[in-house]
């Protein structure tokens, strides 16, 4: 069988990872992180992905999509009250939103799809095979439309979806198979934009969720979002600026916000800075742990209620939990540590990296897919009730949350009415007691045989996959047929729309990531080419003649590279180049340091 | 709109005997696999949940072997082992992993698991009560008058204060009651296992079955009653 990696699909930062020989390894790019912000760009060359495009955050604000994974399965409705706070335009067609970038319009499945497809090539330089397979991980707290648009994504991106894992149970696994621990063990995983608790039983290589919980719109953005709020209310009073109607200001506070949150975890104080426009000078502002605590309780408090449920829904009390693992970058906040523990009473885990332990984790639920693994097992739990509309409005549970999956119902459908040949099935998802506070799923009419009122006789199986995606069947008893149900999501892409944007992204080959990889690594090169050159004739002279031919010959070796069409290699005389050109960087550092500091070596200054 | 009628009865569906693999149509022997060709067999939809577990149909059961059998068999049915088998495999684990969770659902909690024996061996539909049990007929109408006032009430007032504390004291009582009921529970749970153990044949025995089955669903539907009063209680003074 061909390899199947783990994906995190984050909201702010994205990995790949794959099974080494029973290690899971997360995989990273020649010289980069292992994490690829997750952010899209469109630039003159064409879409970009990660590092890259992140640099277009400030530069290019109403071209550069972040934090896409907040409007995956969403309409623009649900999404009002933040709108404000996005650079690009977002837009909605068919229940779907859909993200403004130059001409062309993106739904938020096709945004992801070219992060997947980053990671997608990432791991194929890396692993030197083709990857057409995939396990993606998905807040647990993610309804049905949600995983959805995720699978979505990954077919756009070439990938077949094996298998959508929630992210906490993921790390659970990546976290067992590390510790070897038995037990009841609660994740509590706070990212970029998302928070999910799940409580787990482990034993005997047996993961069983317990229950689970959330909010899927509750993360790191949000502190972010509080401190820079705070920020431009102060620019405003200080200055009279009103940055709303700048928006790379607006993205250089955001991220300037986030960078001081980050120092703030390991010191008590720090100085915000910021350029202002309108030649207003700069912004400074000091920043104290307390305050920020202050500004953060709120929104830590409100990962506590649903971690509360999670325990009691799973029959137990908050001091049964054995041990308290901490995933997700906002778990380095020291109040959110702080309130954790208290609540548990326990000290939490923090000894794996909590940016990397889920794609581990879905990279070790690969592995036990394609049969390397078989001692592990993972037995997930249904986050949402699910149901359907019944007379007046009112939502019957069918499936109830935190039921373990795969789980399946069935329920009988007749008519009212002699001779009626549709019955009007509307399911929901969701906890509230009114159909029209849940959310909706989706609509199917059922197709009946006319016959008196009462004498159809409609057997409709839900069946909840081990994905957490819904499926329906639909079966006469009277004749035994079974039909076809098409179901027209509520909040989602059609199979035709699905399959349209998959033709779309192999057709326009220019968007494609590893043209554009191509395309980056040429420019990339020929600004290489021309500075080395430069330096060569600047400072040639001040090294031996052996190494001006090996720069040379690196230098043509690198010229021909440019000329060929892969990625890798042109890179790969790129290091060349920087190796070979070493000492003539040196010596020309020198050369010009040399009456400024007396006598003193670059190699000395660079050491103290 | 959609007519739907409740617990449909998969036992009474006309199920074609499990008697060939489906697969390489050799007799079946095995209990989920075929002995020949080692395939996965679909659960048939006559087995019945503790048949399913291996288990005898009592009431008493003890957590830990229903746990350790359900982990076997999920190893046996996850749709995770079956990535690599065939369309019809896949679609039979799929199949087998959801009724093995609502077995496990089922006979994991004791009031479930009793209902559910009591429907196997009653062949009965829940039995869904409507008006109050008899002995508390005055008690709750009396409650349901004072959570009207209560909801009718300005919340911060005196006399809500006083409506509150009131509701509080009847939640305990009914719970109290709860408890009691499921005390009675426990004692016909091994009533009926006991009974069943001694595998008697007589009409005497016949009879008093019957007497068991009869009071466990008179408790289990007053049961149900109140547990959903003192939900609805608590909800209105949360
Ligand atoms: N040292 C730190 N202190 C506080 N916050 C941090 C720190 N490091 C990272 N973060 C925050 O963590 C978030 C990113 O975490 P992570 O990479 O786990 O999220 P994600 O997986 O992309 O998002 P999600 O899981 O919600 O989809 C960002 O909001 C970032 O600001
Ligand atoms: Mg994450």
């Amino acid at each position: 069988m061909s390899r199947i990696v783990g994906i995190d699909l984050g909201t702010t930062n994205s990995l790949v990872a794959y099974m080494d020989h029973g290690t899971p390894r997360v995989i990273s790019a020649h010289h980069e992180r292992a994490m690829v912000p997750s952010v899209v760009a469109l630039t003159d060359n064409g879409l970009i992905v990660g590092d890259s495009a992140k640099e277009h955050l400030t530069r290019n604000p109403e071209r550069t999509v972040y934090s896409v994974k907040r409007f995956m399965g969403k309409s623009l409705a649900d999404v009002q009250g933040e709108l404000a706070y996005f650079p690009y335009t977002l837009t909605e067609k068919g229940g779907v939103i859909r993200i403004k970038l130059g001409e062309k319009s993106y739904s938020p499945p096709q945004i992801s799809a070219m992060i997947l497809k980053e990671l997608k090539l990432r791991a194929e330089a890396f692993l030197g095979e083709s990857i057409a397979k995939a396990v993606i991980t998905v807040p647990a707290y993610f309804n049905d439309s949600q995983r959805q648009a995720t699978k979505d994504a990954g077919m756009i991106a070439g990938l077949e979806v094996l298998r959508i894992i929630n992210e906490p149970t993921a790390a659970a696994l990546a976290y067992g198979l590390q510790e070897r621990t038995q037990g009841t063990i609660a994740v509590y995983d706070l990212g970029g934009g998302t928070f999910d608790i799940s409580i787990l039983k482990l034993k005997n290589g047996i993961f069983e969720v317990l229950a689970t919980n959330g909010d899927t719109h509750l993360g790191g953005d949000d502190f972010d979002q509080l401190i820079a709020d705070l920020f431009l209310t102060e620019i405003r009073r200080q200055y009279g600026l009103d940055l709303s109607t700048h928006p790379d200001h607006m993205q250089a506070v955001r991220l300037e916000a986030e960078r001081a949150k980050i120092r703030l975890s390991d010191e008590l104080k720090t100085t915000a800075s910021l350029d202002l426009p309108d030649g207003k000078g700069r912004f400074t502002r000091e920043l104290t742990r307390d305050q920020l605590d202050a500004l953060s309780i709120a929104l830590v408090e409100r990962t506590l209620g649903p971690c509360r449920l999670a325990v009691k829904d799973s029959g137990l009390a908050p001091g049964d939990i054995d041990e308290v693992v901490l995933v997700g970058g906002s778990t380095r906040m020291p109040l959110v540590r702080q309130r954790v523990q208290a609540l548990f009473g326990k000290r939490p885990h923090c000894e794996l990296n909590p940016d990397e332990v889920v794609a581990l984790g879905a990279a070790v639920q690969a592995d036990i897919l394609s049969g390397g693994t078989t001692d592990m097992l993972l037995l997930d739990v249904t986050p949402l009730s699910l149901g359907i509309e019944t007379m007046g409005g009112v939502m019957s549970s069918l499936i109830r949350r935190n039921t373990t999956i795969p789980a399946s119902a069935k329920e009988m459908f007749t008519t009212y009415v002699d001779g009626q040949t549709g019955v009007d099935i509307h399911i929901l998802q969701g906890e509230r007691e009114l159909a029209k506070d849940n959310r909706s799923l989706a609509r199917f009419r059922l197709k009946v045989p006319p016959l008196p009122a009462g004498v159809p006789r409609i057997e409709v199986t839900f069946l909840i996959d081990a994905n957490g995606i819904l499926n329906v069947t639909a079966k006469d008893m009277r004749t035994g047929e079974t039909q076809s149900i098409e179901i027209k999501p509520s909040y989602g892409l059609s199979d035709q729309e699905v399959e349209r944007m998959i033709e779309d992204s192999f057709k326009f080959a220019a968007d494609d990531v590893s043209a554009r990889k191509l395309i980056e690594a040429r420019l990339d090169a020929g600004a290489l080419l021309t500075t080395t050159e430069k330096s060569l004739a600047d400072g040639g002279h001040l090294i031996a003649t052996g190494d001006v031919a090996a720069i040379r010959t690196a230098l043509s070796a690198l010229a021909a590279a440019k000329d060929g069409n892969d990625p890798r290699a042109i890179r790969a005389r790129m290091a060349d180049i920087e190796q070979a050109a070493k000492g003539l960087t040196v010596a020309m550092l020198d050369d010009s340091l040399k009456q400024g500091l007396q006598g003193k070596k670059v190699s000395d200054v660079t050491q103290s | 709109m959609s007519g739907h009628i409740h617990n449909t009865d998969d036992r009474r569906e006309l199920q074609m005997a499990r008697s060939m693999c489906w697969h390489c149509q050799s007799e079946m022997a095995g209990e989920y696999f075929c002995d020949r060709c080692v395939k996965v067999q679909p659960v048939s939809k006559d087995l019945d949940y503790f048949t399913c577990f291996g288990l005898p149909r009592r009431l008493a059961l003890d957590p830990q072997t229903l746990e350790t059998k359900f982990y076997e068999l999920s190893r046996a049915f996850h749709p995770d082992f079956y990535q690599n088998k065939s369309d019809a495999e896949q679609t039979i684990s799929l199949g087998n992993s959801a009724m093995l969770n609502t077995a496990y659902r089922t006979l994991r909690d004791p009031i479930q698991r009793a209902e559910y024996l009591l429907d196997l061996e009653a062949g009965s539909v829940k039995d869904i009560r409507t008006t109050p049990p008899a002995d508390l007929f005055e008690e709750i109408l009396e409650l349901q008058d004072t959570l009207d006032e209560f909801r009718a009430s300005d919340r911060a007032s005196e006399s809500a204060s006083t409506l509150r504390t009131k509701l509080h004291a009847d939640r305990a009582t009914l719970e109290q009651r709860q408890r009691d009921m499921e005390a009675q529970l426990q004692q016909l749970f091994g009533r009926w296992d006991a009974l069943q153990n001694r595998g008697e044949t007589t009409e005497q025995a016949r009879a008093e079955r019957g007497r068991i089955l009869k009071d466990m669903r008179d408790i289990l539907s007053n049961r149900t009653y109140v547990k959903n009063i003192v939900n609805d209680l608590v909800a209105t003074i949360a």
